[in-house]
Protein backbone atom coordinates (compact mmCIF):
# COMPACT_ATOMS: atom_id res chain seq x y z
CA UNK A 1 0.00 0.00 0.00
CA UNK A 2 1.24 3.46 -0.86
CA UNK A 3 2.51 5.47 2.16
CA UNK A 4 0.21 8.35 1.28
CA UNK A 5 -2.80 6.06 1.48
CA UNK A 6 -1.62 4.88 4.92
CA UNK A 7 -1.96 8.42 6.24
CA UNK A 8 -5.71 8.38 5.72
CA UNK A 9 -8.12 7.26 8.49
CA UNK A 10 -8.95 3.58 8.30
CA UNK A 11 -12.35 3.51 6.52
CA UNK A 12 -11.01 5.82 3.81
CA UNK A 13 -7.99 3.66 2.97
CA UNK A 14 -9.93 0.98 1.19
CA UNK A 15 -12.18 3.49 -0.58
CA UNK A 16 -9.29 5.56 -1.90
CA UNK A 17 -7.49 2.45 -3.09
CA UNK A 18 -10.62 1.36 -4.94
CA UNK A 19 -10.92 4.84 -6.43
CA UNK A 20 -7.30 4.74 -7.59
CA UNK A 21 -7.50 1.31 -9.24
CA UNK A 22 -10.78 2.26 -10.92
CA UNK A 23 -9.29 5.49 -12.24
CA UNK A 24 -6.29 3.61 -13.66
CA UNK A 25 -8.68 1.10 -15.26
CA UNK A 26 -10.74 3.88 -16.83
CA UNK A 27 -7.62 5.47 -18.33
CA UNK A 28 -6.46 2.08 -19.62
CA UNK A 29 -9.75 1.62 -21.46
CA UNK A 30 -10.46 5.15 -22.64
CA UNK A 31 -7.05 6.08 -24.08
CA UNK A 32 -6.92 3.12 -26.52
CA UNK A 33 -10.62 3.62 -27.23
CA UNK A 34 -10.23 7.28 -28.20
CA UNK A 35 -7.17 6.44 -30.30
CA UNK A 36 -9.23 3.75 -32.04
CA UNK A 37 -11.98 6.30 -32.65
CA UNK A 38 -9.47 8.67 -34.26
CA UNK A 39 -7.99 5.98 -36.48
CA UNK A 40 -11.37 4.48 -37.31
CA UNK A 41 -12.24 7.74 -39.05
CA UNK A 42 -8.97 7.40 -40.99
CA UNK A 43 -9.66 3.74 -41.79
CA UNK A 44 -13.14 4.64 -42.97
CA UNK A 45 -11.87 7.25 -45.40
CA UNK A 46 -9.17 4.91 -46.68
CA UNK A 47 -11.41 1.85 -47.02
CA UNK A 48 -14.23 3.73 -48.73
CA UNK A 49 -11.66 5.50 -50.88
CA UNK A 50 -10.19 2.25 -52.15
CA UNK A 51 -13.65 0.74 -52.66
CA UNK A 52 -14.48 3.72 -54.87
CA UNK A 53 -11.13 3.66 -56.73
CA UNK A 54 -9.75 6.69 -54.92
CA UNK A 55 -6.68 6.98 -52.70
CA UNK A 56 -8.22 8.58 -49.63
CA UNK A 57 -6.21 10.92 -47.39
CA UNK A 58 -2.47 10.47 -48.10
CA UNK A 59 -0.87 13.91 -47.59
CA UNK A 60 -0.36 14.34 -43.83
CA UNK A 61 2.56 12.28 -42.56
CA UNK A 62 3.70 8.98 -44.12
CA UNK A 63 0.79 7.44 -46.11
CA UNK A 64 -1.54 9.96 -44.45
CA UNK A 65 -1.20 8.34 -41.02
CA UNK A 66 -1.21 11.68 -39.20
CA UNK A 67 -4.49 12.79 -40.80
CA UNK A 68 -6.65 12.13 -37.67
CA UNK A 69 -4.24 14.22 -35.56
CA UNK A 70 -4.48 17.07 -38.05
CA UNK A 71 -8.28 16.78 -38.05
CA UNK A 72 -8.38 16.89 -34.25
CA UNK A 73 -6.12 19.96 -34.15
CA UNK A 74 -8.29 21.76 -36.68
CA UNK A 75 -11.52 20.98 -34.80
CA UNK A 76 -10.04 22.05 -31.46
CA UNK A 77 -9.11 25.49 -32.74
CA UNK A 78 -12.44 26.16 -34.43
CA UNK A 79 -15.04 28.33 -32.74
CA UNK A 80 -18.23 26.77 -31.42
CA UNK A 81 -20.87 29.08 -32.86
CA UNK A 82 -24.09 29.23 -30.86
CA UNK A 83 -27.00 30.10 -33.16
CA UNK A 84 -29.30 32.99 -32.24
CA UNK A 85 -32.48 31.76 -30.57
CA UNK A 86 -30.78 28.54 -29.50
CA UNK A 87 -31.23 27.28 -25.97
CA UNK A 88 -27.66 27.93 -24.84
CA UNK A 89 -27.40 25.51 -21.91
CA UNK A 90 -28.98 22.54 -23.67
CA UNK A 91 -27.15 23.35 -26.92
CA UNK A 92 -23.83 22.88 -25.13
CA UNK A 93 -25.05 19.95 -23.01
CA UNK A 94 -26.19 17.88 -26.00
CA UNK A 95 -22.73 16.78 -27.25
CA UNK A 96 -21.74 15.85 -23.70
CA UNK A 97 -24.95 13.85 -23.23
CA UNK A 98 -24.22 12.07 -26.47
CA UNK A 99 -20.58 11.19 -25.71
CA UNK A 100 -20.88 10.24 -22.02
CA UNK A 101 -23.09 7.12 -22.33
CA UNK A 102 -21.06 5.80 -25.25
CA UNK A 103 -17.91 5.94 -23.10
CA UNK A 104 -19.56 4.79 -19.83
CA UNK A 105 -20.88 1.62 -21.45
CA UNK A 106 -17.30 0.32 -21.75
CA UNK A 107 -17.11 -0.24 -17.98
CA UNK A 108 -18.57 -3.75 -18.20
CA UNK A 109 -16.87 -5.01 -21.38
CA UNK A 110 -14.58 -7.98 -20.61
CA UNK A 111 -11.36 -7.94 -22.65
CA UNK A 112 -10.31 -11.44 -21.68
CA UNK A 113 -11.12 -13.98 -19.02
CA UNK A 114 -10.15 -11.66 -16.16
CA UNK A 115 -9.69 -8.13 -17.52
CA UNK A 116 -12.94 -6.27 -16.84
CA UNK A 117 -13.39 -2.97 -15.03
CA UNK A 118 -16.76 -3.66 -13.39
CA UNK A 119 -17.78 -7.32 -13.33
CA UNK A 120 -21.45 -6.70 -12.54
CA UNK A 121 -24.14 -9.34 -12.82
CA UNK A 122 -26.49 -7.37 -15.04
CA UNK A 123 -23.76 -6.27 -17.48
CA UNK A 124 -25.77 -6.89 -20.64
CA UNK A 125 -28.67 -4.85 -19.30
CA UNK A 126 -26.29 -2.05 -18.31
CA UNK A 127 -24.94 -1.86 -21.86
CA UNK A 128 -28.45 -1.88 -23.33
CA UNK A 129 -29.60 0.83 -20.89
CA UNK A 130 -26.66 3.09 -21.62
CA UNK A 131 -26.77 2.70 -25.39
CA UNK A 132 -30.46 3.63 -25.24
CA UNK A 133 -29.47 6.96 -23.68
CA UNK A 134 -27.53 8.06 -26.76
CA UNK A 135 -30.77 9.30 -28.31
CA UNK A 136 -31.04 12.13 -25.77
CA UNK A 137 -27.99 13.90 -27.15
CA UNK A 138 -29.53 13.79 -30.61
CA UNK A 139 -33.01 14.94 -29.54
CA UNK A 140 -31.69 17.77 -27.36
CA UNK A 141 -29.26 18.89 -30.07
CA UNK A 142 -32.09 18.99 -32.60
CA UNK A 143 -34.41 20.89 -30.31
CA UNK A 144 -31.91 23.34 -28.83
CA UNK A 145 -30.41 24.35 -32.20
CA UNK A 146 -33.53 26.30 -33.22
CA UNK A 147 -33.20 25.01 -36.77
CA UNK A 148 -35.73 23.12 -38.87
CA UNK A 149 -33.16 20.75 -40.37
CA UNK A 150 -31.78 19.81 -36.98
CA UNK A 151 -35.30 19.43 -35.63
CA UNK A 152 -36.38 17.04 -38.38
CA UNK A 153 -33.20 15.03 -37.92
CA UNK A 154 -33.90 14.72 -34.20
CA UNK A 155 -37.46 13.54 -34.82
CA UNK A 156 -36.31 10.91 -37.29
CA UNK A 157 -33.62 9.75 -34.90
CA UNK A 158 -36.01 9.39 -31.97
CA UNK A 159 -38.44 7.28 -33.99
CA UNK A 160 -35.69 5.16 -35.52
CA UNK A 161 -33.84 4.43 -32.30
CA UNK A 162 -37.00 3.48 -30.40
CA UNK A 163 -38.02 1.15 -33.24
CA UNK A 164 -34.68 -0.64 -33.53
CA UNK A 165 -34.09 -0.83 -29.81
CA UNK A 166 -37.03 -3.23 -29.48
CA UNK A 167 -35.60 -5.59 -32.10
CA UNK A 168 -32.18 -5.25 -30.47
CA UNK A 169 -33.63 -6.01 -27.04
CA UNK A 170 -35.30 -9.17 -28.34
CA UNK A 171 -32.04 -10.30 -29.94
CA UNK A 172 -30.34 -9.85 -26.57
CA UNK A 173 -33.11 -11.83 -24.85
CA UNK A 174 -32.13 -14.73 -27.11
CA UNK A 175 -28.49 -14.36 -26.07
CA UNK A 176 -29.43 -14.27 -22.42
CA UNK A 177 -31.50 -17.45 -22.72
CA UNK A 178 -28.67 -19.22 -24.52
CA UNK A 179 -25.96 -17.92 -22.17
CA UNK A 180 -28.04 -18.35 -19.02
CA UNK A 181 -26.64 -15.13 -17.57
CA UNK A 182 -26.65 -11.35 -17.93
CA UNK A 183 -22.93 -11.16 -17.14
CA UNK A 184 -20.94 -10.63 -20.33
CA UNK A 185 -18.03 -12.76 -19.12
CA UNK A 186 -20.34 -15.67 -18.31
CA UNK A 187 -22.00 -15.36 -21.73
CA UNK A 188 -18.60 -15.74 -23.43
CA UNK A 189 -17.64 -18.65 -21.16
CA UNK A 190 -20.92 -20.38 -22.09
CA UNK A 191 -19.72 -20.37 -25.71
CA UNK A 192 -16.45 -22.20 -25.10
CA UNK A 193 -15.85 -25.40 -27.03
CA UNK A 194 -15.31 -24.70 -30.70
CA UNK A 195 -16.48 -22.37 -33.44
CA UNK A 196 -19.67 -24.41 -33.65
CA UNK A 197 -20.39 -23.77 -29.95
CA UNK A 198 -20.44 -20.02 -30.47
CA UNK A 199 -23.90 -18.51 -30.42
CA UNK A 200 -23.84 -17.29 -34.02
CA UNK A 201 -25.09 -20.69 -35.13
CA UNK A 202 -28.15 -21.30 -32.91
CA UNK A 203 -28.98 -17.59 -32.87
CA UNK A 204 -28.19 -16.81 -36.53
CA UNK A 205 -31.35 -14.72 -37.27
CA UNK A 206 -30.91 -12.83 -33.99
CA UNK A 207 -27.25 -12.24 -34.82
CA UNK A 208 -28.16 -10.69 -38.18
CA UNK A 209 -30.95 -8.65 -36.57
CA UNK A 210 -28.63 -7.46 -33.83
CA UNK A 211 -25.93 -6.28 -36.19
CA UNK A 212 -28.32 -4.51 -38.57
CA UNK A 213 -30.17 -2.91 -35.63
CA UNK A 214 -26.79 -1.81 -34.34
CA UNK A 215 -26.07 -0.11 -37.65
CA UNK A 216 -29.47 1.59 -37.42
CA UNK A 217 -28.96 2.61 -33.77
CA UNK A 218 -25.64 4.26 -34.51
CA UNK A 219 -27.27 6.13 -37.42
CA UNK A 220 -24.78 4.74 -39.89
CA UNK A 221 -25.35 4.26 -43.61
CA UNK A 222 -27.59 2.83 -45.04
CA UNK A 223 -29.76 3.94 -42.08
CA UNK A 224 -28.37 7.47 -41.80
CA UNK A 225 -31.67 9.22 -42.55
CA UNK A 226 -30.97 11.18 -39.37
CA UNK A 227 -28.11 12.96 -41.10
CA UNK A 228 -29.39 12.53 -44.64
CA UNK A 229 -27.23 15.24 -46.22
CA UNK A 230 -29.26 15.27 -49.42
CA UNK A 231 -32.43 16.15 -47.49
CA UNK A 232 -31.42 17.62 -44.14
CA UNK A 233 -27.93 19.05 -44.85
CA UNK A 234 -26.42 17.24 -41.86
CA UNK A 235 -29.43 16.54 -39.65
CA UNK A 236 -29.28 17.05 -35.93
CA UNK A 237 -25.72 18.47 -35.79
CA UNK A 238 -26.11 20.96 -38.65
CA UNK A 239 -25.61 23.96 -36.32
CA UNK A 240 -22.58 22.57 -34.50
CA UNK A 241 -18.94 23.34 -35.20
CA UNK A 242 -15.53 22.79 -33.68
CA UNK A 243 -15.18 20.49 -30.68
CA UNK A 244 -18.94 20.30 -30.08
CA UNK A 245 -19.33 18.76 -33.52
CA UNK A 246 -16.31 16.53 -32.93
CA UNK A 247 -17.92 15.14 -29.77
CA UNK A 248 -20.96 13.96 -31.75
CA UNK A 249 -18.60 12.26 -34.15
CA UNK A 250 -16.57 10.67 -31.36
CA UNK A 251 -19.79 9.37 -29.81
CA UNK A 252 -20.89 7.87 -33.13
CA UNK A 253 -17.59 6.08 -33.68
CA UNK A 254 -17.33 4.91 -30.06
CA UNK A 255 -20.84 3.47 -30.44
CA UNK A 256 -19.81 1.70 -33.64
CA UNK A 257 -16.86 0.08 -31.85
CA UNK A 258 -19.21 -0.80 -28.98
CA UNK A 259 -21.67 -2.58 -31.30
CA UNK A 260 -18.78 -4.41 -32.98
CA UNK A 261 -17.33 -5.54 -29.62
CA UNK A 262 -20.77 -6.69 -28.46
CA UNK A 263 -21.31 -8.69 -31.66
CA UNK A 264 -17.95 -10.37 -31.04
CA UNK A 265 -18.71 -11.04 -27.36
CA UNK A 266 -22.30 -12.19 -27.66
CA UNK A 267 -22.28 -14.16 -30.89
CA UNK A 268 -18.69 -14.86 -31.94
CA UNK A 269 -17.13 -16.19 -28.75
CA UNK A 270 -15.43 -12.98 -27.56
CA UNK A 271 -11.84 -13.68 -26.55
CA UNK A 272 -12.09 -17.43 -27.36
CA UNK A 273 -9.82 -18.76 -30.07
CA UNK A 274 -11.55 -20.08 -33.21
CA UNK A 275 -9.06 -23.01 -33.24
CA UNK A 276 -9.97 -24.10 -29.73
CA UNK A 277 -10.72 -27.75 -30.43
CA UNK A 278 -9.04 -28.12 -33.81
CA UNK A 279 -6.72 -31.18 -33.32
CA UNK A 280 -3.19 -29.95 -34.12
CA UNK A 281 -3.62 -26.23 -34.75
CA UNK A 282 -5.39 -25.64 -31.43
CA UNK A 283 -2.26 -26.52 -29.41
CA UNK A 284 0.24 -24.81 -31.72
CA UNK A 285 -1.55 -21.51 -32.17
CA UNK A 286 -2.01 -20.04 -28.70
CA UNK A 287 -2.54 -16.29 -28.90
CA UNK A 288 -3.74 -13.95 -26.14
CA UNK A 289 -7.51 -13.63 -25.82
CA UNK A 290 -7.36 -9.89 -26.40
CA UNK A 291 -5.96 -10.54 -29.88
CA UNK A 292 -8.95 -12.66 -30.89
CA UNK A 293 -11.43 -10.16 -29.43
CA UNK A 294 -9.83 -7.27 -31.30
CA UNK A 295 -9.59 -9.30 -34.52
CA UNK A 296 -13.32 -10.11 -34.39
CA UNK A 297 -14.17 -6.51 -33.52
CA UNK A 298 -12.13 -5.23 -36.46
CA UNK A 299 -14.00 -7.61 -38.75
CA UNK A 300 -17.35 -6.13 -37.70
CA UNK A 301 -16.01 -2.59 -37.98
CA UNK A 302 -14.90 -3.35 -41.52
CA UNK A 303 -18.44 -4.58 -42.17
CA UNK A 304 -19.76 -1.19 -41.02
CA UNK A 305 -17.53 0.58 -43.54
CA UNK A 306 -18.26 -1.94 -46.27
CA UNK A 307 -22.01 -1.41 -45.82
CA UNK A 308 -21.55 2.34 -46.09
CA UNK A 309 -19.57 2.06 -49.31
CA UNK A 310 -22.01 -0.39 -50.85
CA UNK A 311 -25.62 0.51 -50.16
CA UNK A 312 -27.67 3.60 -50.99
CA UNK A 313 -29.59 5.19 -48.11
CA UNK A 314 -32.89 3.62 -47.10
CA UNK A 315 -36.03 5.64 -47.59
CA UNK A 316 -37.42 6.74 -44.23
CA UNK A 317 -40.67 4.74 -44.30
CA UNK A 318 -38.73 1.67 -45.42
CA UNK A 319 -36.47 2.00 -42.38
CA UNK A 320 -39.54 1.96 -40.15
CA UNK A 321 -41.09 -0.96 -42.02
CA UNK A 322 -37.91 -3.04 -41.70
CA UNK A 323 -37.72 -2.40 -37.97
CA UNK A 324 -41.33 -2.91 -36.95
CA UNK A 325 -42.71 -5.35 -39.51
CA UNK A 326 -39.71 -7.54 -40.34
CA UNK A 327 -37.20 -7.60 -37.49
CA UNK A 328 -39.50 -7.61 -34.47
CA UNK A 329 -41.71 -10.55 -35.67
CA UNK A 330 -38.66 -12.63 -36.69
CA UNK A 331 -36.96 -11.88 -33.36
CA UNK A 332 -40.05 -12.86 -31.32
CA UNK A 333 -40.44 -16.15 -33.21
CA UNK A 334 -36.74 -17.01 -32.82
CA UNK A 335 -36.68 -16.12 -29.12
CA UNK A 336 -39.61 -18.50 -28.59
CA UNK A 337 -37.72 -21.20 -30.50
CA UNK A 338 -34.54 -20.63 -28.49
CA UNK A 339 -36.59 -20.82 -25.29
CA UNK A 340 -37.95 -24.21 -26.41
CA UNK A 341 -34.46 -25.48 -27.31
CA UNK A 342 -33.15 -24.34 -23.94
CA UNK A 343 -36.04 -26.00 -22.09
CA UNK A 344 -35.38 -29.27 -23.96
CA UNK A 345 -31.60 -28.89 -23.33
CA UNK A 346 -30.64 -29.51 -26.95
CA UNK A 347 -26.87 -30.17 -27.30
CA UNK A 348 -24.32 -28.84 -27.99
CA UNK A 349 -25.42 -25.29 -27.07
CA UNK A 350 -28.07 -25.72 -24.41
CA UNK A 351 -26.90 -28.74 -22.39
CA UNK B 1 -20.22 7.22 2.68
CA UNK B 2 -23.30 5.26 1.55
CA UNK B 3 -25.45 7.57 3.63
CA UNK B 4 -24.03 10.68 1.92
CA UNK B 5 -24.66 9.16 -1.50
CA UNK B 6 -28.18 8.13 -0.47
CA UNK B 7 -29.16 11.58 0.74
CA UNK B 8 -27.52 13.15 -2.31
CA UNK B 9 -29.59 11.08 -4.72
CA UNK B 10 -32.74 11.41 -2.61
CA UNK B 11 -32.34 15.19 -2.60
CA UNK B 12 -31.73 15.19 -6.35
CA UNK B 13 -34.84 13.05 -6.79
CA UNK B 14 -37.06 15.45 -4.83
CA UNK B 15 -35.56 18.51 -6.50
CA UNK B 16 -36.00 17.17 -10.02
CA UNK B 17 -39.54 16.03 -9.20
CA UNK B 18 -40.33 19.55 -8.03
CA UNK B 19 -38.81 21.01 -11.18
CA UNK B 20 -41.03 18.81 -13.36
CA UNK B 21 -44.15 20.59 -12.11
CA UNK B 22 -42.73 24.10 -11.73
CA UNK B 23 -40.59 24.67 -14.85
CA UNK B 24 -42.28 26.71 -17.58
CA UNK B 25 -40.64 25.07 -20.58
CA UNK B 26 -42.16 21.62 -21.32
CA UNK B 27 -38.82 20.38 -22.73
CA UNK B 28 -37.03 21.33 -19.51
CA UNK B 29 -39.81 19.71 -17.46
CA UNK B 30 -39.51 16.46 -19.43
CA UNK B 31 -35.72 16.44 -18.98
CA UNK B 32 -36.18 16.98 -15.23
CA UNK B 33 -38.40 13.91 -15.22
CA UNK B 34 -35.52 12.00 -16.84
CA UNK B 35 -33.25 13.18 -14.03
CA UNK B 36 -35.86 12.06 -11.49
CA UNK B 37 -35.92 8.56 -13.01
CA UNK B 38 -32.14 8.44 -12.90
CA UNK B 39 -31.91 9.38 -9.24
CA UNK B 40 -34.61 6.87 -8.29
CA UNK B 41 -32.69 4.20 -10.20
CA UNK B 42 -29.62 5.14 -8.16
CA UNK B 43 -31.68 4.77 -4.97
CA UNK B 44 -32.79 1.30 -6.07
CA UNK B 45 -29.14 0.33 -6.46
CA UNK B 46 -28.72 0.92 -2.72
CA UNK B 47 -31.46 -1.70 -2.15
CA UNK B 48 -29.39 -4.24 -4.13
CA UNK B 49 -32.01 -4.18 -6.88
CA UNK B 50 -29.56 -3.63 -9.72
CA UNK B 51 -31.69 -5.55 -12.20
CA UNK B 52 -34.75 -3.39 -11.50
CA UNK B 53 -32.69 -0.19 -11.42
CA UNK B 54 -31.26 -0.91 -14.88
CA UNK B 55 -34.72 -1.85 -16.17
CA UNK B 56 -36.03 1.48 -14.89
CA UNK B 57 -33.36 3.33 -16.85
CA UNK B 58 -33.83 1.15 -19.93
CA UNK B 59 -37.63 1.32 -20.11
CA UNK B 60 -38.56 4.68 -18.62
CA UNK B 61 -35.54 6.75 -19.65
CA UNK B 62 -34.65 4.88 -22.82
CA UNK B 63 -38.11 4.36 -24.27
CA UNK B 64 -41.01 6.04 -22.45
CA UNK B 65 -39.37 9.44 -22.01
CA UNK B 66 -38.15 9.41 -25.61
CA UNK B 67 -41.77 9.11 -26.71
CA UNK B 68 -42.68 11.89 -24.24
CA UNK B 69 -40.06 14.14 -25.79
CA UNK B 70 -41.34 13.15 -29.21
CA UNK B 71 -44.79 14.43 -28.25
CA UNK B 72 -43.34 17.60 -26.72
CA UNK B 73 -41.38 18.23 -29.91
CA UNK B 74 -44.29 17.57 -32.25
CA UNK B 75 -47.14 19.27 -30.47
CA UNK B 76 -47.28 22.99 -30.22
CA UNK B 77 -48.26 23.00 -26.57
CA UNK B 78 -50.08 26.06 -25.35
CA UNK B 79 -48.44 26.74 -22.00
CA UNK B 80 -50.96 29.30 -20.78
CA UNK B 81 -53.83 26.81 -21.07
CA UNK B 82 -51.78 24.07 -19.43
CA UNK B 83 -50.86 26.22 -16.46
CA UNK B 84 -54.31 27.72 -15.99
CA UNK B 85 -55.55 25.37 -13.29
CA UNK B 86 -52.33 25.18 -11.28
CA UNK B 87 -53.54 27.09 -8.20
CA UNK B 88 -57.09 25.73 -8.43
CA UNK B 89 -56.01 22.09 -8.42
CA UNK B 90 -53.15 22.60 -5.99
CA UNK B 91 -55.22 21.63 -2.88
CA UNK B 92 -56.43 18.40 -4.56
CA UNK B 93 -52.93 17.48 -5.73
CA UNK B 94 -51.47 18.35 -2.35
CA UNK B 95 -54.08 16.21 -0.57
CA UNK B 96 -53.29 13.21 -2.82
CA UNK B 97 -49.57 13.70 -2.21
CA UNK B 98 -49.99 13.89 1.57
CA UNK B 99 -52.29 10.84 1.59
CA UNK B 100 -49.71 8.83 -0.38
CA UNK B 101 -46.86 9.98 1.84
CA UNK B 102 -48.80 8.98 4.96
CA UNK B 103 -49.62 5.60 3.41
CA UNK B 104 -46.00 4.91 2.51
CA UNK B 105 -44.69 5.95 5.93
CA UNK B 106 -47.35 3.86 7.72
CA UNK B 107 -46.51 0.83 5.60
CA UNK B 108 -42.81 1.34 6.29
CA UNK B 109 -43.32 1.48 10.03
CA UNK B 110 -45.42 -1.69 10.18
CA UNK B 111 -42.86 -3.42 7.97
CA UNK B 112 -40.05 -2.32 10.25
CA UNK B 113 -41.87 -3.64 13.30
CA UNK B 114 -42.52 -6.96 11.58
CA UNK B 115 -38.91 -7.27 10.52
CA UNK B 116 -37.56 -6.91 14.05
CA UNK B 117 -35.61 -10.14 13.59
CA UNK B 118 -34.30 -9.21 10.15
CA UNK B 119 -33.98 -12.17 7.79
CA UNK B 120 -30.78 -12.55 5.78
CA UNK B 121 -31.48 -12.05 2.09
CA UNK B 122 -30.63 -14.90 -0.30
CA UNK B 123 -27.41 -14.45 -2.24
CA UNK B 124 -29.07 -13.90 -5.60
CA UNK B 125 -31.68 -11.51 -4.17
CA UNK B 126 -32.86 -9.06 -6.82
CA UNK B 127 -31.27 -10.89 -9.74
CA UNK B 128 -33.18 -11.59 -12.94
CA UNK B 129 -33.51 -15.30 -12.12
CA UNK B 130 -34.80 -14.61 -8.59
CA UNK B 131 -37.39 -12.09 -9.80
CA UNK B 132 -38.47 -14.38 -12.64
CA UNK B 133 -38.96 -17.33 -10.31
CA UNK B 134 -41.10 -15.34 -7.91
CA UNK B 135 -43.04 -13.56 -10.63
CA UNK B 136 -43.99 -16.78 -12.39
CA UNK B 137 -44.83 -18.82 -9.28
CA UNK B 138 -46.08 -16.88 -6.26
CA UNK B 139 -47.26 -13.82 -8.19
CA UNK B 140 -48.39 -15.49 -11.42
CA UNK B 141 -52.04 -14.34 -11.33
CA UNK B 142 -51.38 -10.64 -10.56
CA UNK B 143 -48.66 -10.70 -13.20
CA UNK B 144 -50.90 -12.21 -15.88
CA UNK B 145 -53.68 -9.80 -14.89
CA UNK B 146 -51.36 -6.82 -15.33
CA UNK B 147 -50.31 -8.18 -18.71
CA UNK B 148 -53.95 -8.56 -19.80
CA UNK B 149 -54.75 -4.98 -18.69
CA UNK B 150 -51.79 -3.66 -20.70
CA UNK B 151 -52.89 -5.64 -23.75
CA UNK B 152 -56.42 -4.23 -23.50
CA UNK B 153 -54.95 -0.74 -23.21
CA UNK B 154 -52.81 -1.26 -26.33
CA UNK B 155 -55.76 -2.57 -28.34
CA UNK B 156 -57.93 0.31 -27.12
CA UNK B 157 -55.28 2.89 -28.01
CA UNK B 158 -54.96 1.49 -31.53
CA UNK B 159 -58.73 1.25 -31.96
CA UNK B 160 -59.15 4.88 -30.91
CA UNK B 161 -56.53 6.27 -33.28
CA UNK B 162 -56.90 3.92 -36.23
CA UNK B 163 -58.72 5.67 -39.07
CA UNK B 164 -59.08 2.72 -41.39
CA UNK B 165 -57.34 1.98 -44.61
CA UNK B 166 -59.82 3.17 -47.19
CA UNK B 167 -59.45 6.92 -46.85
CA UNK B 168 -55.67 6.88 -46.92
CA UNK B 169 -53.64 7.62 -49.98
CA UNK B 170 -50.30 6.62 -48.48
CA UNK B 171 -47.91 4.35 -50.31
CA UNK B 172 -47.82 0.66 -49.59
CA UNK B 173 -44.14 -0.04 -48.81
CA UNK B 174 -44.68 -3.79 -48.87
CA UNK B 175 -45.98 -3.63 -52.45
CA UNK B 176 -43.18 -1.26 -53.38
CA UNK B 177 -40.44 -3.52 -52.15
CA UNK B 178 -41.98 -6.52 -53.96
CA UNK B 179 -41.64 -4.74 -57.31
CA UNK B 180 -39.34 -6.36 -59.84
CA UNK B 181 -37.70 -4.61 -62.74
CA UNK B 182 -39.03 -7.16 -65.20
CA UNK B 183 -42.61 -6.14 -64.39
CA UNK B 184 -41.98 -2.43 -64.76
CA UNK B 185 -39.83 -2.13 -67.86
CA UNK B 186 -40.56 -3.94 -71.09
CA UNK B 187 -37.72 -4.03 -73.59
CA UNK B 188 -39.03 -4.04 -77.12
CA UNK B 189 -37.00 -5.23 -80.07
CA UNK B 190 -37.65 -2.71 -82.85
CA UNK B 191 -37.40 -3.65 -86.46
CA UNK B 192 -34.87 -1.32 -88.03
CA UNK B 193 -36.50 -1.28 -91.48
CA UNK B 194 -39.88 0.00 -90.35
Amino acid sequence: MHPLVMLLPDPWQEASLLLLTTAVGIVMILVPLLLSVAYLTFAERKVIGYMQSRLGPNRVGPYGWLQPIADAMKLMFKEVVIPSGANRGLFLAAPILSLTPSLAAWAVIPFNDTAVLADINAGLLYVLALTSLAVYGVIIAGWASNSKYAFLGALRSAAQIVAYEIAMGFALVGVLIAGGSLNLGDIVRAQSGSVLHWFWLPLLPLFVIYFISGVAETNRAPFDVVEGESELVAGFHVEYGGMAFAMFFMAEYANMIMIAVLCALLFMGGWLSPFESVPWLGEQLVLPGLFWLLAKTSLFLFLFLWLRATFPRYRYDQVMRLGWKVFIPIAIVWVTLVGLLAALRVPPWFD
Amino acid sequence: MTLIAFYGFAGLYLLSGLLVVTLRNPMHAALSLVLAFFSSAALWLFLQAEFLALLLVLIYVGAVMVLFLFVVLLLDINLAVLREGFIRWLPVGGAVAIAMAVGIIAALYTELEDAAGAVALPADYGSAAWIGQHLYTAYLYPFELAGAVLLVAIVAAIAMTHRGRRRRRAQDPAAQSRVQASRRVRLVQLDKDS
